[in-house]
């Protein structure tokens, strides 16, 4: 940053609408009015490491969905997963694993569709321009309901999946360190499969019309919130999509490797967090590249660059499309974010289909142990990014230290970035206007965050916009 | 629909037990579960989404059970109108809107209420409601559980969100 904060004028936006929990977007002008930082602050609850502490570890895999109201199951997950490295268990029973993963499955297929279908589609249905209270859920629903229906009919499936291999919607209780507590019925199994085919034909509408739009807007696309970046997430040992289990990968944004196949426990050799004054977020950043040039974008962006191939046809189909759009090397699109997690979304109802399919998921042998170990980290590519749990549990059995990367954190400096892109471009003067507003909140959509989960109860989400002059006073205020 | 008649009801209580008095809608229909009312589907969740409007289209009526950071205390009774108005976190929806997604969707236009049971804290992680609210609890919940074996929704509207 060449000026100093004191020389900018700063505009704040808050919170960002279709966004979870409270968000707020400080742009920060210099004296030509030109934006020359952007922070998107998320208003983080601190404290959750602590709550944890002093817990028995095998409460940890049901506390930890109280973090987050929106994907509960991918912390389950991954504290079960870290929970199997207390227990000594490094490879669970056939039965467990493909439990887990048809759980895990079901989550990124309920959240990738309500994040397509309700908060993506109105902005490339109606325009990035068209008039709030039309691009919505509700919007989609008066004009195009045939979509609307298929999102929330590919939620509540991807939901049904959960109810099947988790449990209660706010007790999960699926899976259990060192294995899984339920297999599947045969007659669960058959009510997945009667919808699966209609599911499958859903998502490939999707994808289409999220590869369509990218297509015909591309040259547009390219530069709206768009900018070189590194990518993280974890893949298998043969360079395959991998979204419950694998090791890290990091690369450029020309594709070049920075770091291949570390093994999760030694993220910490490789991954580091910095902490900003101005916000509670922490600003992870990949070690060897130093914290200005180290962030990296997560999720599925992220994911469809990294990964050598994908497993399952349809969706391999799908990113070799994808690929050959930047001729192989990696997209680097803010809002190509929408077709690659379409491509996930297909590859999830691939593999849905897959396990229903194979008889192992009635097993019998559910859980295994092994002998305790003090530490473990475990890591899954839940629906927004690459998610880090780890932990260090005494010999009384309690957690005594906890460490959460949740994949928001990975994104927030991208999401900064986009943002300051954006609205440099659609800035004018001291005003926030509808549009300038509008194109921001599409730019941190793509990355679809997930804002610490903040208490939902009644009453408490205005949209407020200020703008402020160098010395703090309100120039223009706008609330929706 | 007659109010007296027989109705399948669906109570959807929502809110984060991990923080504190988010925790009351929750709270209030797992204890309403123990009493397995009749023609009455409970369900939990940490916050209202889009799918609940499949579940709302297959029900008479729904009653929405949520934590409240201001209104009338103990709790309140308010009818809900579907509404097109999306709220700015539209990862979970409002009641309102829920219902405007059953009728817009799937064609079914319900009646809906919101029991909004006050609550005081909610910015800190416990699983644990405040004493205050843990009262305002006891008190919701003998009054749901007399409207629901009474089906009189309408006439047991009272207090205010404000």
């Amino acid at each position: 940053m060449a000026q100093s904060i004191e020389k900018l004028n700063r505009i704040a936006i808050e919170p960002v609408t279709r966004v979870e929990g409270h968000g707020k977007v400080t742009l920060l002008l210099d004296d030509r009015n030109h934006v020359r930082q952007a922070r998107f602050h998320i208003v983080e609850f601190r404290g959750f490491e602590r709550f944890i502490q002093g817990r028995p570890y095998w409460e940890v895999p049901v506390i930890v969905q109280r973090l987050c109201g929106i994907c509960p199951v991918s912390h389950h997950l991954a504290a079960a997963k870290a929970m199997d490295g207390i227990v000594g268990v490094d490879q669970l029973t056939p039965t467990a694993e493909k439990m887990r993963r048809l759980m895990h499955y079901g989550q990124i297929l309920q959240s990738h569709a309500l994040h397509f279908f309700h908060l993506c589609s109105p902005d490339i249905l109606f325009g990035f321009d068209a008039d709030p209270q039309i691009r919505n859920v509700i919007g989609v629903a008066a004009k195009h309901k045939d979509l609307a229906v298929q999102g929330v009919m590919l939620r509540k499936y991807g939901q049904e999946v959960i109810k099947r291999t988790a449990g209660k919607k706010i007790h999960g209780t699926g899976a259990i360190p060192g294995g899984i507590n339920k297999n599947l019925s045969i007659t669960e199994r058959d009510e997945l499969l009667k919808d699966l085919a209609q599911m499958k034909e859903w998502g490939l509408g999707a994808l289409k019309l999220a590869k369509d739009y990218t297509v015909e807007h591309l040259d547009w696309l390219a530069d709206f919130g768009s900018f070189p970046s590194n990518h993280l997430s974890i893949v298998r040992e043969d360079g395959a999509m991998d979204l419950y289990h694998g090791r890290l990968r990091a690369i450029d944004a020309e594709g070049n490797k920075i770091f291949d196949q570390v093994a999760v426990p030694r993220y910490i050799d490789y991954i580091a967090e910095e902490v900003r004054p101005w916000s509670y977020m922490k600003f992870p950043f990949i070690k060897s590249l130093g914290a200005e040039k180290g962030w990296y974008r997560v999720g599925p962006l992220a994911r469809v660059n990294t990964a050598d191939f994908i497993d399952t046809p349809l969706a391999e189909e799908a990113r070799r499309e994808f690929m050959a759009v930047t001729d192989g090397k990696p997209n680097n699109i803010t809002m190509a974010y929408h077709w690659a997690r379409m491509i996930e979304l297909v590859h999830c109802i691939e593999k849905i289909d897959e396990l229903l399919h194979d008889g192992d998921l009635q097993g019998e042998d559910l859980v295994l142990k092994g002998e305790r170990r003090p530490e473990a980290v475990a890591i899954v590519e839940a629906p927004r990014g690459t998610l880090f749990h780890h932990y260090k549990v005494d010999e009384n059995d309690q957690v005594v230290m906890a460490n959460l990367i949740v994949s928001t954190t990975s994104n927030n400096e991208p999401m900064n970035q986009a943002v300051r892109k954006v609205a440099d471009q659609y800035l004018d003067g001291h005003q926030i206007t509808e549009g300038l507003l509008n194109h921001i909140e599409v730019a941190i959509r793509a990355y679809d965050p997930c804002l610490s989960c903040a208490t939902h109860a009644l009453g408490r989400m205005p949209l407020l916009v200020q703008l402020f002059d160098s010395r703090g006073n309100l120039l223009d205020r706008k609330t929706r | 629909m007659s109010e007296s008649a027989p109705v399948r009801v669906l109570v959807l209580g929502y809110g984060n037990p991990g923080r504190c008095d988010d925790g009351l809608g929750p709270a209030l229909v797992e204890s309403l579960a123990a009493e397995a009312l009749p023609g009455v589907t409970i369900d939990a969740d940490y916050q209202l989404a889009v799918e609940d409007a499949a579940v709302i289209a297959e029900h008479d009526v729904v009653i929405f059970v949520d934590a409240a950071v201001k209104g009338t205390e103990p709790f309140y009774f308010r009818p809900v109108i579907p509404s097109p108005v999306v709220s700015f976190s539209t990862h979970s929806l409002s009641p309102e809107s829920l219902l405007g997604l059953a009728r817009d969707v799937f064609q079914k236009e319900r009646p809906g209420y919101v029991l909004g049971i006050r609550g005081y804290e909610f910015n800190e992680f416990g699983e644990r409601l405040s004493p205050r609210a843990a009262a305002n609890l006891e008190r919701a919940r003998d009054f749901i559980g007399r409207v629901l074996r009474q089906g009189n929704w309408a006439a047991a509207v009272t207090g205010s969100d404000e």
